[in-house]
């Protein structure tokens, strides 16, 4: 083994100028795939990031066929007391549940009597919604996190009727039987739109909600949770689920869903596409190594035929003469990946120290944050010194098959 | 004396194309072991194709062939490699040293990816080789450094180092001067002497043909004659 490593090394080396192009080539590839992993990663989580962080949390519980019939925010969907507390003992016995913000939509008429439009609240707990999406204090642009009896506006909102902090507004609802209700509410502060479901919403406390909406006991439209390492999301989802399916009506049939950000947010096939991108990428190196591969080993052999053949005849089994080309092959894959990984590393940390910002939704100077995946580069060079060995197989076994008289009669 | 390699109504039939080239006719030659044996012929004589079927590289389209006792034309192509590296060693017209490996590593090779010795006995049996043949000085070089004659001295020893039962040698000196032909036909029939081994070479050069102990003339898939040369 041994002599064949060392026979295999001196061949790469003989053709110095082709090794050393070949594993350019290799390298150039697992660059590209290691920077686009790295920068399209980062940007997906800074986008997930935004979603969840801002208004969705990482996933929402809701009386089914809720969230279809979303735009109406009907009051008659709801989470009532008894369930919410139910529903608040299964969260708290999971641990992965870092915290959950129980919210009431409606949707309602504003008015600074002189001029009305329509509005989306969402009653809130103040310091629960501050845990589950974090980014909500930063979206205030104006003014500060509400109290009691004040309202957190959308921008739009402000703009358009030229609201200011401070001011007194009237917020006007239909309540669940239909009669209308009318609260005086000051502005609290005014809060930067997001792109999604519920990023043009406006903001006031729950005990509000369920004074202007009458209710007797209060009746929630959703739970909004977060998770402490949003990659056990899909767990955890599963997990509540197959809690909450517990809950049943008279008819048997489970009252409640929940729905990770995935579903409720259109981001998520924009986080996909990045991903299928990311495979495409993935399965262009491979393309890069084998093609590459292939065609040196094809080379090699075809100018080694004569050595070939004096190899055979002098009694070198073909196994061996099939590890010697294979071992070429591998070392190609293996130095060309770990190469381009080396020099992947360095650039992934020059595009950390550039500070590259972007703007994404409404917000702008985002860091995007690159990370090294290690595990990838791992996982990389692996494949890559896979599909070397395998590209650089037909040729191997081509050789070890070859002839003796006919290798040795070639010139 | 006893035979080491006996044909015996053989013959060869290339298949080119839709012809069949007869390369051998019928040839029934026995060659005794410790002999310094050639076939002299003109070109597409069949030489070649007769050292092929004795070093096992080649099986007979008819006929029976044995060499040391082993019917090789009935071997599978692996068992025939197998028979190879252990019994014949091959000394080429092209000399057909590894590029990538240096003398000593030429020498070596056999011992090393053929027939697994030890360390320390292929040392000893590199280096002996190496003194024997006059190229021990030269060990550290490669192959494109050496002279043609150099080359050929690198690989009669490379043919030996498995002290093998039988060196084929097919036209060991067409690619070298008369002076360095006779050198290395010299060298063949030193290394037999000390080390008694067959040696069968081809050669279309009848000049240099005064060492050998006999000499079978083929002409046309035919041995013409077979003389015995005595010295003294
Ligand atoms: N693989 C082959 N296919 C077809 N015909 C072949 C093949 N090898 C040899 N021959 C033919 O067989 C005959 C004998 O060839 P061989 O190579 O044995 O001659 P040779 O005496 O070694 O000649 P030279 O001195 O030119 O090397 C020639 O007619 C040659 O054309
Ligand atoms: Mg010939």
């Amino acid at each position: 083994m041994g002599n064949l490593i060392k026979i295999a090394f001196r061949n790469l080396y003989r053709q110095k100028r082709r090794t050393l192009l070949t594993i350019a080539i290799i390298s150039v590839g697992v660059i590209a795939v290691l920077l686009f992993s790295a920068l399209s990663g980062a940007f997906k989580n800074m986008m997930v990031g935004q979603i969840t962080d801002s208004m969705l949390g990482h996933m929402q519980i809701h009386r089914k066929g809720y969230v279809s019939s979303l735009d109406n925010l009907p009051l008659d969907k709801t989470i009532d007391a008894k369930q919410m507390k139910k529903m608040g003992e299964i969260l708290d016995r999971i641990p992965r549940v870092e915290a959950y913000s129980k919210r009431i939509l409606m949707g309602g008429m504003l008015s600074n009597y002189m001029e009305t439009t329509n509005i989306k609240v969402a009653g809130i707990n103040p310091k629960d919604e501050s845990i589950v999406t974090p980014l909500l204090t930063s979206r205030i642009k104006k003014g500060e996190m509400l109290k009691k009896g004040e309202i957190l506006l959308p921008e739009l909102v402000t703009k358009g009727m030229n609201l200011k902090v401070g001011q007194s507004i009237v917020l006007i609802v239909n309540n669940v039987d239909g009669s209308v209700n009318g609260q005086n509410l000051k502005v609290a502060g005014i809060v930067e739109s997001v792109v999604g479901p519920t990023g043009k919403y406006g903001y006031i406390h729950i005990d509000d909600a369920v004074t202007v909406l009458r209710m007797d006991k209060p009746e929630f439209s959703e739970i909004a949770i977060r998770l402490n390492k949003i990659s056990s999301l899909d767990k955890v989802t599963r997990q509540i689920s197959l809690e909450i399916v517990e809950m049943k009506n008279k008819e048997g049939e489970p009252i409640f869903e929940v729905h990770s950000w995935k579903e409720l947010s259109p981001f998520y096939n924009i986080a996909k596409m990045i991903d299928l991108m990311s495979l495409f990428i993935n399965i262009l190196l491979v393309a890069i190594v084998l093609i590459s591969i292939l065609n040196v080993m094809i080379m090699a052999v075809y100018e080694r035929i004569k050595e070939i053949g004096t190899l055979t005849a002098i009694g070198t089994l073909p196994g061996k003469i099939r590890t010697m080309f294979l071992m070429e092959g591998l070392f190609l894959g293996f130095f060309g990946s770990v190469a381009g990984s080396i020099i992947g590393i360095i650039l992934i940390i020059a595009t950390k120290f550039a500070h590259i910002t972007i703007a994404f939704g409404r917000n702008e100077n985002i860091l995007i944050d690159p990370a090294i995946p290690f595990d990838q580069m791992a996982l990389i060079t692996l494949v890559s010194t896979i599909v070397a060995v395998l590209a650089s197989l037909q040729p191997a076994i081509k050789a070890s098959h070859m002839d003796p008289i006919e290798a040795l009669r070639y010139s | 004396m006893n035979k080491i390699v006996e044909l015996k109504n053989i013959s060869k039939i290339y298949r080119a194309g839709e012809v069949d080239v007869p390369a051998l006719k019928d040839i029934t030659v026995d060659i005794n072991k410790g002999t310094f044996v050639s076939f002299i012929g003109p070109s597409g004589s069949g030489k070649t194709t007769l050292l092929n079927l004795i070093g096992a590289l080649d099986t007979p389209t008819s006929g029976i062939l044995k060499v040391d006792g082993a019917e090789t034309g009935r071997l599978s192509t692996k068992k025939r490699a197998i028979f190879r590296g252990e019994n014949i060693g091959f000394i080429f017209q092209d000399f057909n040293l590894i590029s990538v490996l240096t003398v000593y590593e030429n020498v070596e090779y056999p011992l090393l990816m053929v027939k697994e010795t030890p360390r320390e006995e292929r040392v000893k049996i590199v280096n002996a080789l190496l003194e024997k043949t006059g190229m021990l000085d030269q060990k550290a070089k490669y192959p494109s450094q050496l002279s043609g004659g150099q080359k050929q001295r690198v690989a009669v020893a490379r043919a030996l180092t498995t002290s093998p039962r039988i060196v084929l040698a097919d036209e060991p000196t067409a690619n070298l001067d008369h002076d360095t032909a006779f050198m290395v036909i010299s060298l063949m029939k030193k290394m037999r002497d000390e080390s008694g081994v067959t040696f069968i070479f081809s050669t279309h050069d009848p000049k240099i043909v005064g060492v050998v102990d006999i000499i079978h003339t083929l002409e046309d898939g035919i041995i013409m004659k077979s003389e015995e040369v005595t010295h003294g």
